[in-house]
């Protein structure tokens, strides 16, 4: 064999034709089968444990209602119950919160993480105002801001401000300098370089600082509407346990739960479309 | 007028260049008064034992580093940090993560303000010359070592520097590829009728493409050497000639 033989070879494999195979159609279909099984296997495993423990006797029903019930609950709250108003209010703290956070996070983190005099000098105090729990300083805010929708809020902005703050300055640290200084060889000054290299360069961070947020507004939401709140989904948990509507209690967990999930993968489909080339292709 | 202009493009000079870096408060002199010319459109490369100051060098004849005295005049005019006219390739090929190649190579242009289209035909045209004419919507974690340092290479050609600046820009490759990019970066020269100053450790590879070796001592007190390379292009490296001034520079390194 020639080396030009074994070179057209090479050429072949490489991009040549896929084998035809008529058993591939049935492979396939079983291989789906076998994907959705390791993805969802245990998620429906739980779910089935979960409706058919109570009947099977090692679930107490009268504490966790089946799951079917939960979900009737649930699909009777958000059409004609509490749930619909409880969710609206509960859209709207989180929203407004986690949006006056990024809006006031992104910016300022931009700028900080270029700015390193300025950052060391802040840092201590973002260590501090991070490491202290956000929860304890709800009634200092209460006490400034009222009882009302403000503190609610602002205890929501306060504890998610923090993680896309943090990580909009790492992101910006993190860019590569010999990046910075390959487009100065190209003449780019600094509007320039931060528009076409630090900006993106930082991007994926500030994206792992979004869902860090999200899931902290979410957290902070429930927590907040917990103590003294009369809506929401958060207080509906506890009003309902009060008032022992135990199916409507774990719809409105349920109802958590899904928008925890729904935001990140929100995020997440707005990071992958973002930063394609970060990906695996 | 306009003749003599033209004949100075590219030309440098150097004069009592001194640079010293002060580590662990010792004082280290990098560069001590070197003196050199380099001609329009010659390839000149820069050979020297690590830490010899080739880089630091490079760096300050790219604007992005200063000299502690001396000058730096590039077609008579002093230099005053980074300029249009010359452009850097450095070890690593250096390209956004987040743009395609072709993206990546109309990166200059863009920053001069070329229009979107301009800039994407100049790029296909030297993304053809480096051989990626199929990979201009890849992505830079798409491509081997190689290929990035081609695409890198197709960046700095668009700006149409005067000089171009390499500093060991195929130290990371493999010896195949390292022969490839060696003949190409010897066609491009020739093309683009570029001044060419290229950091190497490689000997072969400097006696391959310079016209000039420049030989910076380890030792400060030893003056730098220049080696004049007249041999004939394409070079052929295992003919005598080759081989005996590589004997030649092994021993300028005491390694014979
Ligand atoms: N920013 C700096 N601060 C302190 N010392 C430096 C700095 N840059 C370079 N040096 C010192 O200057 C000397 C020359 O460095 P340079 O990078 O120019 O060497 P080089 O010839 O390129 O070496 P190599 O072949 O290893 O790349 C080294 O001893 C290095 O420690
Ligand atoms: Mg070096």
């Amino acid at each position: 064999m020639t080396i030009q033989d074994v070179n057209s070879s090479l050429a072949l494999g490489a991009d040549g034709a896929r084998p035809a195979n008529t058993g591939a159609f049935g492979r396939k279909a079983l291989q789906l089968v076998g994907d959705l099984a390791t993805r969802f296997g245990v998620l429906i495993a739980f779910a089935l444990l979960w409706e058919y423990g109570g009947r099977l006797g090692f679930l107490n029903s009268a504490v966790i209602p089946p799951l079917s019930n939960v979900i009737a609950a649930l699909r009777d709250g958000l059409v004609s119950g509490p749930l619909k108003e409880d969710l609206g209010i509960s859209l709207t703290r989180a929203g407004v919160a986690f949006g006056a956070a990024t809006a006031l996070g992104i910016p300022l983190g931009l700028v900080m993480g270029q700015l390193p005099t300025a950052e060391k000098l802040i840092d201590p105090l973002l260590q501090l105002f991070r490491q202290t729990s956000a929860l304890a300083l709800y009634p200092v805010f209460i006490l400034l801001l009222g009882l009302g929708e403000t503190s609610k809020v602002f205890v929501i902005f306060w504890a998610s401000l923090f993680p896309i703050l943090l990580a909009t300055i790492g992101g910006v640290k993190e860019v590569d300098g010999k990046l910075i200084e390959m487009a100065r060889v190209y003449g780019a000054r600094r509007l320039t370089i931060f528009r076409r290299v630090v900006l993106p360069g930082a991007v994926p961070q500030i994206f792992v600082g979004l869902r860090l947020s999200a899931t902290t507004a979410l957290l902070m939401l429930i927590a907040a509407e917990m103590i003294g709140a009369n809506h929401g989904v958060g207080f509906q948990v506890m009003n309902a346990q009060y008032n022992f509507q135990l199916p409507l209690m774990f719809a409105s967990i349920v109802l958590l739960a899904l928008l925890g999930l729904a935001t990140n993968y929100a995020i997440l489909g707005l990071q992958r479309r973002l930063c394609r080339w970060n990906a695996a292709a | 007028m306009s003749a003599t202009q033209a004949a100075l493009r590219g030309e440098v000079s150097i004069r009592r260049l001194s640079k010293a870096f002060t580590l662990n408060d010792r004082r280290l002199d990098v560069l001590r008064g070197l003196n050199l010319d380099i001609r329009s459109g010659e390839c000149l490369v820069i050979v020297g034992a690590s830490g010899s100051g080739k880089t630091t060098l490079l760096r300050i004849l790219a604007g992005l580093e200063q000299a502690d005295a001396g000058e730096v005049d590039i077609d008579g005019r002093p230099v005053a940090g980074v300029g249009a006219e010359r452009a850097v390739i450095f070890q690593e090929p250096r390209l956004l993560p987040w743009l395609t190649v072709l993206e990546n190579v109309t990166f200059g242009l863009d920053i001069r303000g070329w229009s979107k289209a301009r800039a994407r035909a100049e790029a296909r045209h030297y993304i053809e010359l480096v051989g990626l004419g199929d990979f201009a919507d890849a992505y830079p974690r798409q491509l081997s070592g190689g290929m990035a340092q081609r695409v890198g290479i197709a960046r700095a050609l668009t700006v149409k520097p005067e000089i171009l600046l390499l500093d060991e820009p195929l130290g990371a490759l493999d010896a195949m590829t390292k022969i490839a990019m060696q003949q190409e970066l010897s066609r491009i020269w020739r093309e683009e009728k570029v001044t060419m100053i290229l950091v190497t450790h490689d000997l072969e590879e400097a006696i391959y493409l310079a016209d000039r070796v420049l030989v910076l001592p380890k030792i400060k007190s030893q003056p730098p050497r220049l080696i004049d390379v007249n041999l004939p292009r394409p070079r052929e490296r295992s003919s005598a000639d080759f081989v005996a001034l590589r004997e030649e520079l092994l021993a300028e390194f005491g390694l014979h």
